[in-house]
């Protein structure tokens, strides 16, 4: 393991900081940051009423429960405890059907056959400048391995994993989905972390072996900086999946709202035969915020399939970027692609931007990529006003409508909480 | 070719009738060659173009031709349909030429003459204003290697409210009969208030040596006026293109493009539209017929600067064999064109599994009130439209042809010169039929 860092940290000295992306941010000082920060313990609070107001708030459009709220803040000691024997409880449940389901440290030790064979086969050490990082200095993350066959009867997530939870910014996530088994993996949580970290740069690595489906959705709402663009989290994520057997199936979803600048890009390799790929985003830019977002499909079994539903939304001052690539090799017979992505533009000094690339060499390949862009219409405002719907919650409307597509392919619980987010992210850009 | 060879070639060039601007433009985009050099597909803007292999070649650069006589048989070859009622323009190997051009229009309408005596002709203050003003899109070193290079470049005034009844055409010819050949056409076209021209243009090689054409034409479109532009490629296989045309509507005016692509071996069409003005309207066809190892990139560029302007662009690639087609198109909506229309849609048709199609739409919108939209599919003949055809008699082969040519029919309609069109009809005719 110490051989393999130190390769990935020889490698990452000779990389440079890539240019390229749609963002701008000020140079990060990479002797600045704290690589290895051990689960610290929270200051304590006694009541919530220590709380800053504005959180309490903030919970309570979420509509989080109390317990939750407390444990979050880090209130009341025992409330800590009781998530932490639920999520042993949970445990113990996986365990008899085969899943494993640990932090990746955890799993190093515990079986380091896995790790060995699987870590970086997805996104090697020498992939990019950031991922080039994460190999060298990566903390923790969650490990997740579904045996052949085994459908995974609740969905995974970090959420429940609280120990890991401060484990800081270099996370690694690897899940392995053997023959025809399930997963649906969630990552992130819609309660605003304020969260003081200034890089993250995380990598995430799936592997969908034949008749295997993994689902993974994401929900991102970190420090974006305050409403001048000081602060804010930068968050570089390098996350990818293979349909390594046949008929296998990957699927991003992602809700992304926080980030002062956020760069990634949830890619699938289609290798096995008739394997699906799909990706399915909103992202959220207000006041400073820069997001450049998007995905790679890279067809190279045969009859294979994606779709790409990418829905961008800005306001305030912020940029938005889908940059996508579909690429259907020589080998991929009959590969079929659809690309949408949406903007809307919220505000006369956002942008909204589309960088698709298309690569085609075969003659069986059919490939559609469709864009639009446009601000939301005078009409419908007018026409939720005349019903006595203020002008902010009929924005709200429309964008809920407008992402609805993306929403509905989140598991239930999160797609409700998912929606109050963004309405909340709205506030104040309206107007 | 290393960059001494064009270090002494720049030492060389008889410059003492340059005017002050055109010094300092020639020294300024030299340094920019000398610090950037050929572009590499590590350049954003050229990812799916490698022209490094063109420049593994010796070339003489823009060389006058030793032999005159041997190109007259291509001086009437090159010649575009109603030829006898156009305004004719050649250029032989990147220099134009003359004694060879014809101007049938009067000189209040149209004015065509070498650059450097424009300048003394009463045009110094346009050509002080707009020559040199695409190096501000393109910042690559091939682009500043022409402007470094400007000799015998023309000069082409369309007068206030003239509507030139005759086209201008515009022919370039290269002489690669004894050597490899490097030629680098410059122009700059003014179309006055109200005035309206029609400009093709088309390109013919001599010999089997190499050539390699680096051409540059810049374009101002004035208030209400009107351009129509025709790029028609039909040059042989070991023939090579840098193309870039740089057209600056300045005033509320109207644009109208179309670029053919046939034959060729390397391809590269820049087409930059800059929309300076409230209320410019602007229309972008081209069309690509790849077969053999032909290579067609077509980069377009649309700077919405002001609001209530409309764009409008299709261009569409069919590859065959081991061809390769490229379409990059960027829209770019600034803060203040609010109210902006601008559409794109890119088709793509690959016939082969060594072809190979490259797309890169661009949108890049900085203001709220706009439409803008874009489109592109890659996919093969619709094979229940080909069943349609079969069952009705007709052969695979013949259904085939007539498929691709429905396809290409949305553009080559748009060429609104009616006898080239029906030439370029014909051209695509023969190059489906041969299949």
């Amino acid at each position: 393991m110490l051989q393999w860092r130190l390769k990935a940290f020889a490698h990452w000295l000779k990389l440079e900081e890539p240019k390229w992306p749609n963002v701008t941010y000020p140079p990060i000082n990479y002797q600045d940051i704290i690589y290895y920060a051990a689960p610290k313990k929270k200051e304590q609070l006694n009541s919530l009423d220590e709380v800053d107001p504005e959180l309490l708030l903030t919970f309570d459009k979420l509509g989080i429960s109390l317990n939750e709220q407390k444990r979050l803040t880090g209130v009341a000691v025992d409330v800590v405890m009781d998530s932490v024997s639920i999520a042993t409880s949970f445990k113990e449940q996986l365990s008899e059907i085969g899943v494993i389901f640990c932090s990746i440290s955890e799993a190093i030790q515990k079986h380091p056959e896995l790790v060995k064979k699987y870590l970086g086969s997805v996104v090697p050490m020498t992939d990019n400048y950031f991922s080039a990082l994460n190999s060298a200095v990566f903390t923790d993350g969650s490990f997740c391995y579904i045996p052949k066959g085994v459908r995974c009867p609740m969905e995974l997530s970090t959420y429940f994993r609280i120990n890991a939870e401060n484990s800081g910014q270099f996370e690694r996530t690897l899940i392995i989905a053997e023959e025809e088994s399930y997963v649906s993996y969630l990552e992130g949580c819609t309660a605003p972390m304020r969260d003081e970290n200034q890089l993250h740069a995380a990598v995430v690595e799936l592997v969908a072996m034949r008749k295997a489906e993994i689902k993974y959705s994401t929900v991102q709402n970190w420090y974006p900086g305050d409403k001048e663009g000081k602060g804010g989290i930068y968050n570089f994520v390098t996350k990818r999946g293979i349909c390594a057997g046949d008929h296998a199936k990957i699927s991003w979803t992602q809700v992304e709202t926080g980030s002062a600048v956020t760069w990634k890009y949830p890619s699938v390799i289609l290798k096995g035969d008739y394997s699906i790929g799909e990706f399915y985003s909103v992202a959220f830019t207000n006041n400073y915020q820069q997001a450049d977002t998007g995905t790679k499909m890279i067809h190279l079994g045969k009859n294979t399939r994606s779709r790409i539903v990418a829905k961008g939304i800005s306001a305030g001052k912020s940029q938005n970027s889908y940059r996508g690539l579909v690429r259907a090799g020589k080998g991929a017979l009959n590969a079929r692609n659809f690309s949408q992505c949406d903007s809307l533009l919220l505000g006369d000094q956002c942008g909204a931007h589309t960088f698709p690339y298309i690569e085609v060499k075969n003659k069986t390949a059919i490939i559609e990529h469709e864009a639009t862009t446009s601000k939301i219409g005078e009409d419908q405002l007018f026409y939720c006003k005349q019903r006595g719907i203020d002008a902010e919650t009929a924005v709200a409307m429309i964008v809920n409508g407008f992402a609805k597509e993306v929403m509905n392919q989140l598991p239930m619980e999160f797609a409700i909480e998912a929606q109050k987010l963004l309405a909340i992210s709205m506030e104040g850009s309206v107007g | 070719m290393n960059a001494t060879y064009f270090k002494d070639q720049f030492q060389q060039l008889q410059t003492e009738n340059d005017t002050v601007h055109l010094a300092a433009l020639r020294a300024g985009s030299f340094g920019t060659f000398d610090q950037k050099g050929f572009p590499t597909t590590k350049l954003e803007e050229w990812k799916y173009t490698n022209i490094s292999s063109l420049f593994d070649k010796e070339y003489q650069i823009s060389p006058f031709t030793d032999n005159p006589a041997s190109l007259a048989a291509a001086i009437e070859e090159i010649q575009l349909p109603e030829h006898t009622n156009a305004n004719v323009l050649y250029f032989v190997n990147g220099r134009y030429e003359p004694s060879l051009s014809i101007i049938r229009s009067t000189i209040e309408e149209l004015q065509v003459m070498p650059l450097l005596q424009a300048a003394s002709a009463g045009f110094q203050e346009i050509i002080d204003q707009h020559l040199g003003e695409s190096s501000v899109y393109l910042k690559d070193g091939i682009h500043a290697l022409n402007t470094s290079f400007i000799t015998d470049a023309v000069f082409i005034h369309v007068a206030a409210g003239k509507e030139l009844s005759h086209p201008v055409y515009i022919y370039h010819l290269a002489d690669a009969q004894h050597q490899a050949i490097l030629t680098q056409p410059r122009s700059l076209v003014y179309v006055s208030k109200r005035a309206k021209i029609q400009i093709a243009e088309t390109f013919r090689t001599v010999g089997t040596m190499d050539s390699f054409s680096n051409a540059v034409m810049e374009v101002v479109v004035a208030q209400d006026a009107f351009l129509e532009y025709y790029k028609l490629q039909n040059d042989a296989a070991h023939t090579s293109q840098v193309s870039s045309t740089h057209i600056h509507q300045t005033g509320k005016s109207h644009v109208h493009t179309v670029t053919i692509s046939l034959n060729g071996g390397l391809l590269r069409n820049n087409l930059n539209m800059i929309l300076d003005a409230e209320g410019n309207e602007t229309h972008l066809y081209g069309l690509s017929l790849l077969k053999g190892k032909t290579h067609v990139d077509n980069h377009t560029l649309i700077d919405n600067k002001h609001p209530n302007c409309f764009s409008n662009q299709l261009y569409k690639n069919i590859a065959d064999d081991a061809a390769t087609g490229v379409f990059s198109g960027r829209i770019i909506v600034q803060p203040d064109a609010q109210k902006t229309n601008a559409y794109q849609s890119n088709k793509n048709i690959i016939l082969s599994d060594q072809a190979t199609i490259n797309a890169k739409p661009q949108l890049e919108i900085f203001a709220d009130d706009v439409k803008c939209s874009h489109g592109c599919t890659v996919g093969q003949l619709d094979e229940e439209a080909l069943f349609y055809l079969r069952a009705r008699g007709i052969s695979r082969e013949l259904a085939e042809v007539l498929l691709l040519q429905a396809f290409a029919t949305d553009i080559v309609e748009q060429v609104k010169i009616e006898p080239l069109r029906q030439h370029i009809d014909t051209l695509i005719q023969q190059h489906l039929s041969i299949q």
